[in-house]
């Protein structure tokens, strides 16, 4: 695309390849200063827990999941991540004048797996709308979203908090798309002007809204990790924190336990990991408890949560005070979605983590601990899947995945998608050790050889001469040597004393380097020395 | 060569017959326009580069021996509205004053393929918004047929450069009746096609649900065939049509006889002017032509101004939005925050009637109005269009006016932005109802202000207007 031409007198040239300067003062996100932050620390002195025991939280989240497509949302431009500022961009994402936005069925293939695969039911006509606000980085001066009319609505997603399950409802999951990014620090003049990319605008995102029904951080915590392994799951959002493909924001009142009415919530926002979540939501609730304790009200207000205090503060609130005005967006026809469509998106849904987790349970007898651990990913149970077949003994390759693999990959930063270790081979190896022809410690030996070669366990076995022995007539000459050095023990064993066996194994175990049958050489002393 | 005369046909003779070179054409046409438009100012910026070159490209067609194009070597001009790939759109607006677009919109795309010459960018109200061409920040068109007189509006730069001769057809826009009024204004022909026949892309934005890009010629026919040329699926666009493109000059062919006309009681209850007489003696125009008149009625017609300036409204200052003076648009001198910047670049950058339309529709879609104005608009609106759907159970065309008045004198109302509004009565159901809709000229006011016909038709039957349309024409040019 030919570079844009800068209209402006006595500003900077900029466009395409360059960033936009605009003036920074007065950004509506700026905290109020006039709020002082109290720390938890002082909180939790000032309040007896007795006072903090009779409130219970009500909290709902809003999560926001970029989908895993190729382009944007309304345009062609590609969504990768790192391009240069302001490259990834078309007249479309910059809302220049005339341009339209044409909807990427790639998005709204992937937005109703996400419904469909968070119990949603799916609106056979939904519609999208304008919510108009102005901000630097929003560059047709509104967001194309979904507002009366949403893709998707009443779902649930199942937590496990303390071993007990608790159903948690959606209210509904629409698609719109993302701004740009503003940036304000790290230029010469970023204490006047901040500064804005476009690439990210056009991104399409999903919205899934819960219901109030999580009462602590931990639920909150165990909803979005939910959500997040579902998204995953059906490959409809990478959900990569750090590069904001998942951000969320909540939604925070308390009551007294028992009350029937609902107290005034706040709206905390910046919530972009999982610690932050809980973090955030341990003090606004701490927060809230106290103010009301104290005689005080909550406001219905904006906070932002300052990672790097631990506390929530509130925005100012003029400008929260957002009316964005919302109407039908008349660029595009009202979304139909064929029953025909629905249904071939429904039966290629994989397998989804709950119903993963209690299968690995029932069918391979794997501790539910295991189970969560191993259905992390769909990477982790596809991987732990075709191991446990491969091999025969589901329950020793889950030990093997967690422990050995794990720790190895962890230590190396890869994800299981990349390990050198094919699930094949894991498989192989556990099913050597299984049947004899390996023995537990030389399997530790091999293991990590197998993952810095990628070979298989009998290759390696083969090359570094670690093959089991079982070959009774090797083993006899070993035995013989054993007993002859021993007479000591030998006396003791024939005189009734059978725990010396493990010595004597243990000393052809040694003799071998490791590589003899345990049930073979025990057999051998047993008819020797019988 | 009599530029001010050529017509599409006559053009593409003389270059078979070699009497011309395209870019001979091209050069005069810029020289004749270029020295014309100071008594109009029809023409905010000419583009000589793009109209040599596209002529360059049929005159190489035309050396080989190839088809030169459906338009080959037509001077055309387009509404500054219509986004133009290296040539300067300003939408009539301080905000873009040196706004180059990086790309074109399809429908020029389009002209340029069938060979068209790109000559020049035309005078319109800001943003497409006003119905006298008062609105530009760039000083208002003169109608060519009365200098003291507004040329309509908002496509005023437009309807005077065919008007002129400069051009031979333009492109304006069309969201309230912006081609068919400074049609009639100038006497030219204007088409308002079906609602998505013609792309939008590349039309600077001020009502989606309601803006058409259109045709000014100045003839039925020539019309006709640039609406040909410029019409159909454009996958950049949501909102266009995939149904075919007829070929609408084919359907010329003069049969009337026996049509069923509606005359919409409604439009013509307070007609009793001049405009008035010309339009019933075009009626009898058409009766003698073999059309079956008949009264209609069309009563949702009285709700249709509140709804129109409700609905145009509220999209205008959503659609508006963008010029904020963040990236391409003009940006206030004086800005130290955010909201100054805001505030400043849009309070110096917008002339009064754009701010008056985004003060309306904000307000309409305002929490706690929303209701009571834009979802009862948008009820009216289908009221209206069920208005058009029942007529249409028994005609096969509307006629009506398109204005209540002929051209009137710059400035005599702009103090009164209501009465500017009500004057937009006869044009915006037809866009309210996203139906096809022309202007064609039916004869002059005692002091010779043109004025003109209206006639609209079914969804899609782009086909019988026309016909209709260039049958009245040749009736009334042999009278």
């Amino acid at each position: 695309m030919a570079p844009i031409t800068r209209t402006t007198q006595g500003t900077a040239p900029a466009g395409v390849g360059a960033l936009l300067r605009f003036p920074l003062n007065g950004l509506n996100f700026a905290i109020n200063a006039m709020v002082t932050p109290v720390s938890t620390a002082t909180m939790e002195e000032s309040m007896s827990s007795s006072a903090a025991a009779r409130y219970e939280a009500v909290i709902g989240l809003e999560v926001h999941a970029q989908l895993a497509t190729a382009t944007k949302i309304f345009c062609g431009c590609p969504t990768s991540f790192g391009a240069p500022p302001n490259t990834n961009v078309c007249p479309v994402c910059l809302g220049l004048p005339g341009a339209l936005p044409v909807l990427n069925g790639a998005a709204v293939e992937l937005a109703l797996k996400a419904g469909l695969a968070l119990h949603c039911s799916i609106r056979a006509q939904s519609r999208f709308a304008r919510k108009n606000y102005f901000y630097p980085d929003l560059p047709k001066g509104y967001q194309i979203s979904q507002y009366d009319e949403p893709l998707a609505e009443r779902g649930h997603v199942d937590i496990v908090v303390e071993g007990q399950t608790k159903r948690i409802a959606v209210t509904r999951v629409h698609m719109e798309d993302d701004a740009g990014k503003s940036i304000h620090d790290g230029f010469k003049d970023s204490d006047r002007y901040s500064y804005v990319d476009l690439n990210r605008s056009g991104t399409p995102l999903i919205e899934i809204v819960s219901e109030p029904d999580m009462r602590s951080s931990g639920e909150a915590y165990a909803y979005l990790t939910e959500v997040k392994q579902v998204l995953q799951f059906i490959e409809a959002s990478t959900c990569d924190m750090e590069k904001g493909h998942l951000r969320c924001d909540a939604n925070v009142s308390v009551r007294l336990k028992g009350a029937a009415e609902l107290g005034t919530k706040a709206e905390v926002k910046n919530l972009n990991s999982f610690r932050f979540l809980k973090q955030a939501l341990d003090y606004e609730i701490a927060r809230q408890v106290e103010l009301v304790e104290s005689g005080g009200k909550v406001m219905q207000e904006t906070r932002l949560y300052n990672p790097e205090t631990g506390e929530t503060a509130a925005m100012r609130s003029k400008e929260h005070a957002h009316d964005y005005r919302y109407f039908p967006e008349p660029d595009l026809a009202p979304l139909r979605i064929s029953a025909a469509w629905l249904e071939e998106l429904r039966a290629s849904l994989p397998e989804l983590p709950a119903r993963k987790r209690a299968r690995f349970v029932a069918e391979y007898g794997l501790p539910e601990y295991d189970a969560e651990v191993l259905t992390a990913t769909r990477a982790a149970s596809d991987y732990f899947e075709a191991a446990a077949r491969a091999s025969g003994n589901a329950k020793m390759v889950a030990n093997w995945v967690m422990g050995d693999l794990m720790g190895m990959l962890k230590a190396e930063g890869k994800e299981i998608a990349e390990s050198p270790v094919s699930a094949a081979h894991l498989g192989e190896l556990v099913k050597l050790i299984s049947t004899g022809e390996l023995s537990g410690k030389l399997a530790k030996e091999i293991f990590p050889k197998m993952f810095s070669k990628g070979q298989a366990a009998a290759e390696i076995a083969e090359s570094e001469g670690l093959k089991q022995i079982s070959d009774t007539g090797a083993l006899e000459k070993v035995i013989e040597e054993v007993i002859a050095g021993n007479p000591k023990q030998v006396e003791q064993y024939r005189g009734g004393k059978t725990t010396v066996m493990n010595f004597l194994v243990g000393q052809a175990m040694k003799a071998t380097r490791g590589q003899a049958n345990v049930a073979v050489v025990t057999d051998l002393f047993k008819q020797r020395l019988g | 060569m009599d530029i001010a005369s050529l017509t599409i046909d006559g053009i593409r003779a003389s270059l078979l017959a070699r009497r011309y070179s395209a870019m001979e054409l091209a050069a005069e046409a810029l020289r004749f326009a270029e020295a014309e438009n100071p008594r109009t100012n029809a023409y905010l910026h000419f583009s000589p580069e793009r109209a040599f070159y596209a002529a360059r490209r049929v005159d190489e067609r035309l050396a080989r021996g190839e088809e030169p194009g459906r338009l080959a070597a037509v001077p055309v001009a387009v509404k500054d509205v219509i986004v133009t790939k290296g040539v300067r759109t300003t939408c009539g607006s301080k905000l873009l004053a040196n706004y180059i677009p990086p790309y074109d919109a399809t429908a020029v795309e389009r002209l340029e393929q069938a060979g068209a010459l790109l000559i020049g960018k035309t005078n319109c109200d800001e943003f497409a918004m006003g119905s006298s061409n008062e609105n530009s920040a760039f000083g208002p068109v003169r109608n060519p047929v009365a200098l003291d007189r507004v040329p309509g509006g908002s496509s005023g730069g437009s309807a005077a450069a065919v008007a002129q001769g400069t051009a031979v057809v333009a492109l304006g826009s069309d969201t309230g009746g912006s081609i068919r009024q400074p049609a009639s204004f100038c006497g030219v022909v204007g088409v308002t096609p079906t609602y998505g026949r013609v792309s939008r892309y590349g039309l600077t934005a001020f009502a989606s649900s309601l803006d058409h890009i259109g045709p000014l010629a100045r003839s039925v026919k020539e019309a006709a065939t640039v609406l040909g040329v410029i019409a159909g699926r454009d996958a950049r666009d949501a909102t266009s049509a995939a149904a075919p493109v007829p070929d609408y000059t084919a359907g010329l062919d003069g049969k009337v006889k026996g049509l069923k006309l509606g005359l919409p009681r409604e439009y013509l209850k307070e007609l009793t002017s001049e405009t008035g007489e010309l339009i019933y003696a075009a009626v009898d125009d058409l009766k003698r032509l073999g059309c079956e008149v008949r009264e209609i009625s069309l009563p949702a017609t009285d709700y249709a101004i509140a709804c129109y300036y409700i609905l145009a409204t509220a999209e205008a200052s959503s659609n508006l939005a963008r010029y904020d003076g963040v990236r391409y648009t003009f940006r206030s001198g004086q800005t130290e925050t955010l909201a100054e910047m805001y505030r400043n670049t849009r309070g110096e950058g917008f002339g009064a009637e754009c701010k008056r339309r985004i003060m309306l529709g904000t307000y309409v879609l305002s929490a706690g109005y929303y209701d009571a104005y834009y979802l009862k608009a948008q009820k009216v609106r289908a009221l209206i269009a069920r208005d058009f759907a029942d007529a249409f159970q028994e005609v096969d065309a509307i006629v009506a006016p398109v204005s209540p008045y002929p051209a009137f004198r710059l400035g005599e109302k702009m103090a009164d932005p209501l009465a500017m509004y009500l004057s937009d009565i006869y044009t915006i159901t037809g866009d309210l109802a996203g139906i096809p809709c022309m202007s064609v000229p039916c004869g002059k006011t005692a002091s010779g202000l043109p004025v003109g016909m209206q006639i609209l038709t079914r969804h899609f039957d782009e086909t019988t207007m026309f016909r209709l349309a260039d049958a009245f024409e040749a009736h009334s040019r042999a009278a």
